[in-house]
């Protein structure tokens, strides 16, 4: 009879175990799900808040004409990039990128644009989405990190095995995004 | 610096354990020296756990009234909401709510109970002299206090110190009490019997003896390892904080600053100086400041901050 009970129990215990470790394998992999698409939210952002920066330097540099179609180019390729697959995605926010640091530092130039409130506020707002875009990649890869680290570890590995549980892309930076890129007048 | 999170975490983990061990100590000389009779001691002992969870779940409130924070307005201090929010994306934390506090001295405090009822409060002056990165980088430590769920740890040292001090204090009187009932002031026989045989028992002697000692000093260890604790949180949300922002030369500035600003917190109390970023009481008139003194801070030197933090 003792040994009866003491087999249940263990038995139970395995069974618990492996509940847990399956419940938070899910958890995990669905962090990096919602991370993934909070890049997506911070990039959108990004995009909505352009037309507005235009208009604004549009009123006093307007014969900038080619930074200014460079920026609006590089955010409808972005737009378009977006049912395309993460690799173009990432390429193409990467240029959109690019093309908003040669705006912002072409607005060095022009001293009154700088003074405009609505120039400023805009400024802050997409430094801050840049910031948020980076973070926001930040966590997705300390996700994938957590998420890999419990799927290779012990015990949580078998469990992992058992039900199919993959290992995830880490998010990379592009080939060209570590360059610096060229600002030219 | 995952390996100071780690170690950080240990080591509060140690003084807490050292804690429940001083506890349990006193409350083993409670039983040696005094049998019986505790309804009372069990009765005080519930109102410190029961003070100890109402001001837990309104220490937001408590904290926010005492320095006379008001709710940050998103569009005057949208800078301080972006950061905030950026923040909370790189580490999955909700958005807490945001104050100001009107005063020159630049500091911060963060305060909830957990991540849902949170608040970060910043002072007009750090807004002043900090600059974008340096801000992040003292936000990032105020939610990092917020994630590691300082104010639960703080609250049960608080606890924990008010319950060694309590006891240590009751077994004192009721020491004294038991002796002069003992006294000659009996007639029973009994009674004068047990107590001469009580005073030719040398272990037992050594036991009391021992225990005395306990009880003069638990309150002040208590207090010591309450303090010890706040510093090792403290290390900790710095480490954590850069975690978040990836940028320990961020923190490391902000810190610098700091150092170079002597102002103090009109608001400030010892009640609530372990919330704050930066010791908010003044040091500086404070004469003939020991190296003795520096075991009650709530927050370590910023030199030994900054150089942990360059470790990294």
């Amino acid at each position: 009879m003792g040994a009866a009970i003491i087999v249940i129990v263990i038995v139970v215990l395995i069974v618990l175990v492996f509940v847990a470790g399956y419940n938070g394998l899910v958890r995990l992999r669905n962090r990096i799900d919602s991370a993934w698409s909070q890049i997506g939210v911070q990039l959108e952002r990004r995009h909505d808040l352009i037309p507005n920066l235009i208009e604004t330097v549009k009123g006093y540099a307007a014969h900038e004409k080619s930074t200014l179609e460079g920026v609006v180019e590089a955010r409808n390729a972005a737009i378009q990039a977006k049912g395309a697959g993460p690799e173009q995605q990432a390429q193409a926010e990467n240029m959109l990128t690019g093309a908003l640091k040669s705006l912002f530092a072409l607005a060095e130039a022009y001293p009154d644009l700088k003074a405009n409130q609505s120039f400023l506020a805009l400024q802050e707002e997409l430094t801050s989405t840049e910031d948020r875009i980076a973070y926001a990649r930040q966590f997705y890869n300390d996700s994938v990190m957590k998420y890999d680290n419990k799927i290779q570890s012990i015990p949580s590995n078998i469990i992992a095995g058992m039900f199919g549980f993959k290992s995830r892309e880490y998010f990379q930076a592009e080939q060209g995004a570590t360059e610096v890129p060229k600002v030219e007048f | 610096m995952y390996d100071q999170i780690a170690a950080n975490k240990r080591k509060t983990f140690v003084l807490i354990a050292g804690f429940v061990l001083l506890l349990f100590l006193v409350g083993g000389a409670f039983d040696l020296l005094f049998s019986g009779g505790v309804v009372g001691i069990v009765i005080v002992a519930l109102i410190v756990i029961a003070s100890s969870i109402v001001s837990y779940y309104n220490s937001d409130k408590a904290a926010l009234a005492i320095c006379h924070a008001k709710p940050a307005d998103p569009h005057q201090y949208a800078r301080l909401y972006n950061l905030v929010e950026g923040l909370c994306i790189a580490s999955g934390l909700p958005k807490p709510r945001l104050y100001i506090i009107d005063d020159p001295a630049p500091n911060a405090f963060s305060t909830g109970r957990n991540p849902k009822h949170a608040a970060v409060a910043v002072t007009t002056g750090l807004l002043e002299k900090m600059n974008r990165i340096e801000l992040e980088a003292v936000l990032a430590h105020e939610l990092s206090h917020i994630r590691n769920y300082d104010i639960l740890v703080m609250t049960l040292t608080v606890t924990m110190v008010g319950m060694i001090a309590l006891l240590s204090d009751s077994l004192l009187r009721f020491r004294f009490f038991s002796a002069r009932h003992a006294g000659p002031s009996t007639n029973d026989r009994n009674a004068n019997d047990r107590h001469d045989s009580d005073r030719n028992d040398p272990i037992g002697i050594v036991l009391s003896a021992f225990g005395f000692v306990l009880l003069v000093f638990a309150p002040i260890i208590a207090y010591l390892t309450q303090f010890a604790v706040s510093r090792k949180r403290e290390y900790l949300a710095d480490a954590s904080g850069v975690q978040l922002t990836r940028y320990p030369p961020g923190l490391i500035s902000a810190l610098e600053k700091l150092k170079g600003d002597h102002a103090a917190i009109d608001s400030a109390s010892k009640a609530t100086a372990h919330l704050w970023i930066e010791e908010p009481l003044d040091k500086e008139t404070n004469r003939g400041y020991t190296r003795l003194n520096h075991f009650f801070d709530t927050h370590p030197p910023l030199d030994d901050r900054i150089r942990a933090l360059q470790a990294m």
